[in-house]
C-alpha cells in the first residue's frame, strides 16, 4: 500500500467526546479507526479483495482499506483490514452486572473472616466434566497463586481442596457433602460447542435436587466466563479473566458475612 | 558419555554421567515391577495386532470382549494368546473367528484343552509374522519418503488440529502441510484418555479434539502422504498413546504408519489421574511397539510446568526426562526417537528469562545429545494480548534454533482463546520460518560468558536435578509420586484409574511381540 507515511488528508469531524455517540479511535477524536483480520473461503483473486472489501462495508466501515492478503492454501485467502467505523455506543446508558466486592488483600481477608466468621471456611475447587484443563482453578486455588497473587490454599481461614480436572459434577457433589463446603469453585476452560454450558447448567440443576443450592456459595470461572453469564446459569458469582485469588476472597468472604448477618 | 562433547555451558560430563546412573537405577526398579504383570490395555493390543477387529452391536470393541470374558473367567493371567493358541488348535477357527464365535455364546474358554506350548507357538506364527511384516512395510514407506523426496529441516515444526471431525481435519492438516509443518497432530477429544476401550471406525464429533481411532489414523495418513508428494517433504502424523489405552494405540498407529506419538506414563499419573501400576506396565509394551515401527515417542515434562513454576522447578523437567530416557532405553527405544520433553513457560515478567529459558533449552540439548528433543511453547502466561503472544513466540522459536531442538511445538498468539484458526497457525509457522531462516547459525557463531548467567543457572539446575534423582532413587519412584516430587501433584500407588485391569502373568503367560520387537527374538 503506497499512502504515503504522512496522512495528508485533513483531519475533519467532531473534536469533542461525546458519550452518548461514542466510536474506536485510532489517532483523532472519532476517526473511527479499527483494525480487522478474517481468512474469506475463496481463492486469492482480485475479486477476493473486492470481496473483503465489501464485506467490510457491509460490517459498518467506511473507507475500507486491505493492507495484507494471503492464500492459506488454494481457496482460502487470508485478510488484514483497517477501516473507520461508522456505528457509535451510547456508553452512558449502560450498565453491565459485576461481582459487588471490595477487594481485600490476603490478610485483610484473613482478617475480616476472624473477625465475622469466627471459623474457617471450607472451598473446594475443580474443573469439572470433561474438561481437563487445571490452569484455571490452580491459579485461583493453589498455594502459590498466580501473577504474584497468592492462592486460596495460603489463607489461613480458608479450608481448601483442589480436586483438580475432569471431576464429575456427581463427583463434585459428594465431595461437598462429605467436607460440608461451604463454597464451591468451577472452572471451565474448554468452551468448544458450549460444553461449559451444559456443564455448568447440569451442577446447578444436581445441586437443586439435592436441595443443595441454597446452602453454599457457587462459584464459576474461566476465560468465557461472565458475572452475567454465571447469573444466568444460576451462580452467584462469575470470574473471567484477569481475575485472581483475592478478588475471589474477598467476594467469599463479604457474600458469608451477608448470608450470616443479613 | 562421549568424552569428545564439549559443553558450552561448561557442564561436567561426569555429572551428567552420575545422573544418568541415578535415574538408570530407578528405572531399572520401576522395570522389575513391571515385568510382573500385564493388563487389560495390553491383552486387547495383543488382540489387534494378530487380526482381531471389529465391534459388536452395541459398538463394544471385539478386543474388549475377549478380554473382558477372560478376566471374568479367571484366566486371563495366562495371557490372551494361550487361550487364543489352545482353542485355534482345538476348533481350527482363526483368531478373528474364535471372537465372533464369543460374541454368539458359542466358545468357553474354561472348556477348551490344553495343548502343548510348541503347538501354541506354531499355530500363532503366522498371525505374528503378519503383524510384524505390516509395521515392518509401514517403516520402510517412511524411511523410502524420506529417502527418495525428504524432510523438512530440524526443528520440525509441529502444528496442531482439533476440529472434531476427521475430515475437516484433513482440510485443515494439509494446509498446515503447504504452509511449512513438518508434523501434524491430531489433537484427542477430551476424554479418550479416560476411556478403557478405543472407539471404533471414522469419527466426526469430538470435543476439543477427534477421537483416536484405527480408521482416523488411516484417513490421515493417507491425506498427508497426498499433500507430502504434493509438496515434496515427508509429513509425519502424530498422535496420542497415552491414557487407559496407550499400547493399544502404539499398536494401531504401527499398523497404520504413525510418525510421531506422545508417550508417557508420568504424564498420565500426575494429569490424568491414572494408576501408576497400571500405566507404566502399558507404558513398556507401548514404547516396544512405538521402538519398532520407528516411532518417535514425545514426553509430557513440559505440563509440569503449568501447574509448577518453570523456573524453580526447571530441575523436575531435568530429572523426568532423565528418568523417561532410561525407562524408554529399557523399552528398547533408540536415543534418536526420544521427544523428550520440556518447554518456554517462564514468567515473561521474569528479569533475565531469555537467558534462563536459554540456559535451560541449551543444557537440555548436551545432556541427551541424540534425542529428537521435544520443545513446547508458552501457554500458561498466554493472555488475549496476541501481539504480545506473537513475541513471546518470536523468543521461544529463537532459543529453539539457537540450541537445535527437534521438535518445535509451535505456539499460537490464540493460544488460551480459540483452537487455532486457519489463519492462526500461517501466522505461526511464518514467525518460525523467518526465525529459524534469519538466525540459522547463531549458535555456532556465538558462545556463552564463562562464569556468566547463563553457564551458571544451567550447572545449578544439573545440580539440583543430581539432588533430586538421588531422593528418588532412595525413595523409588512409586513412593516419591506418592510424595508430589513433579508438578506438585501427588498421586497414590493404589489410586487413580485402572488399576482393576492390572493382573499378574502366571508361568504360561508369553507375549512373543515383545522379544520380536526388541531384536532379542526371531520367528
Amino acid at each position: 500500500m503506497s499512502a504515503g507515511l504522512y496522512a495528508m488528508d485533513k483531519k475533519v469531524g467532531e473534536q469533542s467526546l461525546d458519550l452518548t455517540k461514542v466510536k474506536p479511535y485510532g489517532d483523532t477524536l472519532n476517526d473511527g479507526k479499527t483494525q480487522i483480520s478474517f481468512t474469506l473461503p475463496v481463492p486469492c483473486t482480485d475479486e477476493a479483495i473486492e470481496a473483503a472489501k465489501q464485506l467490510m462495508r457491509k460490517m459498518g466501515f467506511e473507507n475500507p482499506q486491505i493492507v495484507f492478503y494471503k492464500e492459506l492454501t488454494p481457496g482460502f485467502t487470508f485478510f488484514v483490514c483497517y477501516g473507520s467505523c461508522t456505528h457509535t455506543v451510547d456508553y452512558t446508558t449502560i450498565s453491565v452486572p459485576k461481582v459487588e466486592s471490595t477487594v481485600m488483600s490476603m490478610e485483610e481477608t484473613d482478617d475480616y473472616l476472624s473477625r465475622n466468621i469466627g471459623r474457617k471456611v471450607v472451598i473446594i475447587g475443580a474443573s469439572t466434566g470433561t474438561d481437563a484443563h487445571t490452569v484455571g482453578i490452580d491459579a485461583i486455588m493453589n498455594m502459590k497463586g498466580y501473577a504474584g497473587h497468592f492462592g486460596l490454599e495460603r489463607y489461613e481461614m480458608f479450608d481448601t481442596l483442589n480436586m483438580g480436572s475432569q471431576v464429575l459434577n456427581e463427583e463434585f457433589i459428594a465431595k461437598a457433602i462429605e467436607l460440608k463446603a461451604d463454597v464451591l469453585l468451577v472452572s471451565q476452560t474448554v468452551t468448544q460447542k458450549d460444553v461449559h454450558i451444559k456443564n455448568l447448567t447440569e451442577l446447578v440443576e444436581m445441586l437443586e435436587a439435592e436441595g443443595l443450592r441454597h446452602k453454599v456459595i457457587l462459584i464459576c470461572g474461566g476465560p468465557r466466563i461472565s458475572h452475567e453469564l454465571a447469573k444466568e446459569l444460576g451462580y452467584d458469582a462469575g470470574f473471567s479473566m484477569n481475575s485472581y485469588a483475592d478478588d475471589v476472597a474477598s467476594y467469599i468472604a463479604e457474600e458469608m458475612n451477608k448470608r450470616l448477618h443479613g | 558419555m562421549n568424552q569428545m562433547q564439549k559443553s558450552k555451558l561448561g557442564l561436567d560430563f561426569d555429572k551428567v554421567a552420575e545422573a544418568k546412573r541415578l535415574a538408570q537405577n530407578i528405572a531399572d526398579k520401576v522395570q522389575q515391577h513391571v515385568e510382573g504383570f500385564t493388563t487389560v490395555t495390553v491383552e486387547r493390543t495383543l488382540c489387534r495386532l494378530i487380526g482381531i477387529d471389529g465391534i459388536d452391536v452395541h459398538e463394544v470393541p471385539l478386543p474388549n470382549i475377549l478380554v473382558d470374558e477372560l478376566k471374568e473367567k479367571g484366566l486371563l493371567t495366562q495371557g490372551v494368546l494361550f487361550h487364543l493358541a489352545n482353542a485355534m488348535i482345538e476348533t481350527g477357527l482363526n483368531p478373528q473367528q474364535i471372537t465372533d464365535q464369543l460374541v454368539e455364546g458359542k466358545i468357553d474358554f474354561r472348556k477348551i484343552n490344553i495343548y502343548p506350548e510348541e503347538q501354541r507357538e506354531a499355530i500363532l506364527q503366522p498371525y505374528i509374522k503378519e503383524a510384524i511384516a505390516r509395521v515392518s512395510a509401514n517403516r520402510k514407506r517412511r524411511e523410502d519418503y524420506i529417502a527418495n523426496m525428504g524432510e523438512g529441516p530440524k526443528p520440525y515444526i509441529y502444528v496442531i488440529v482439533a476440529t472434531g471431525n476427521i475430515y475437516e481435519d484433513v482440510v485443515q492438516a494439509q494446509a498446515a502441510a503447504r504452509q511449512g509443518a513438518d508434523i501434524i497432530a491430531v489433537i484427542r477429544t477430551t476424554g479418550q484418555s479416560l476411556l478403557d476401550y478405543v472407539p471404533y471406525g471414522a469419527t466426526t464429533e469430538g470435543f476439543g479434539g477427534t477421537f483416536a481411532t484405527q480408521e482416523n489414523f488411516r484417513i490421515m495418513r493417507t491425506a498427508l502422504n497426498e499433500v507430502g508428494e504434493e509438496v515434496g517433504r515427508y509429513i509425519r502424523l502424530c498422535n496420542y498413546c497415552s491414557g487407559l489405552c496407550m499400547p493399544e494405540i502404539a499398536a494401531m498407529g504401527a499398523l497404520e504408519g504413525l510418525d510421531v506419538m506422545l508417550n508417557d506414563a508420568l504424564y498420565g499419573i500426575l494429569f490424568r489421574d491414572i494408576n501408576m501400576q497400571r500405566t507404566l506396565v502399558d507404558q513398556y509394551f507401548s514404547r516396544v511397539i512405538n521402538s519398532f515401527a520407528g516411532v518417535i515417542i514425545n514426553t509430557g515434562e513440559d505440563n509440569y510446568l503449568t501447574t509448577a513454576d518453570a523456573y524453580e522447578e526447571a530441575r523436575t523437567v531435568l530429572a523426568s526426562d532423565l528418568i523417561n530416557e532410561q525407562l524408554a532405553l529399557l523399552a528398547g527405544l533408540p536415543e534418536e526417537q526420544m521427544g523428550l520433553g520440556h518447554a518456554f513457560e517462564m514468567d515473561p515478567q521474569l528479569e533475565n528469562g531469555f537467558l534462563y529459558e536459554l540456559a535451560q533449552a541449551q543444557m537440555t540439548r548436551e545432556i541427551f545429545p541424540k534425542a529428537t528433543l521435544k520443545y513446547m511453547p508458552p501457554t500458561k502466561f498466554m493472555t488475549g494480548n496476541i501481539f504480545r503472544g506473537q513475541i513471546q513466540n518470536a523468543l521461544f522459536n529463537q532459543i529453539s534454533i539457537w540450541t537445535g531442538q527437534g521438535i518445535q511445538l509451535l505456539g499460537m498468539m490464540t493460544e488460551a482463546i480459540h483452537t487455532p484458526f486457519m489463519s492462526d497457525r500461517f501466522v505461526a509457522i511464518e514467525n518460525a520460518r523467518y526465525i529459524f531462516n534469519n538466525m540459522k547459525n547463531i549458535g555456532d557463531e556465538v558462545e556463552f560468558k564463562e562464569d556468566g548467567i547463563i553457564r551458571k543457572r544451567a550447572q545449578e539446575v544439573l545440580e539440583e536435578a543430581i539432588e533430586l534423582l538421588g531422593r528418588i532413587e532412595h525413595e523409588g519412584l512409586f513412593s516419591s509420586l506418592e510424595k508430589g516430587i513433579f508438578g506438585d501433584v501427588k498421586r497414590s500407588k493404589t489410586g487413580g484409574k485402572g488399576l482393576q485391569g492390572v493382573v499378574q502373568k502366571a508361568p504360561e503367560y508369553s507375549n512373543p511381540f515383545i522379544g520380536l520387537m526388541k531384536g532379542e527374538t526371531t520367528i
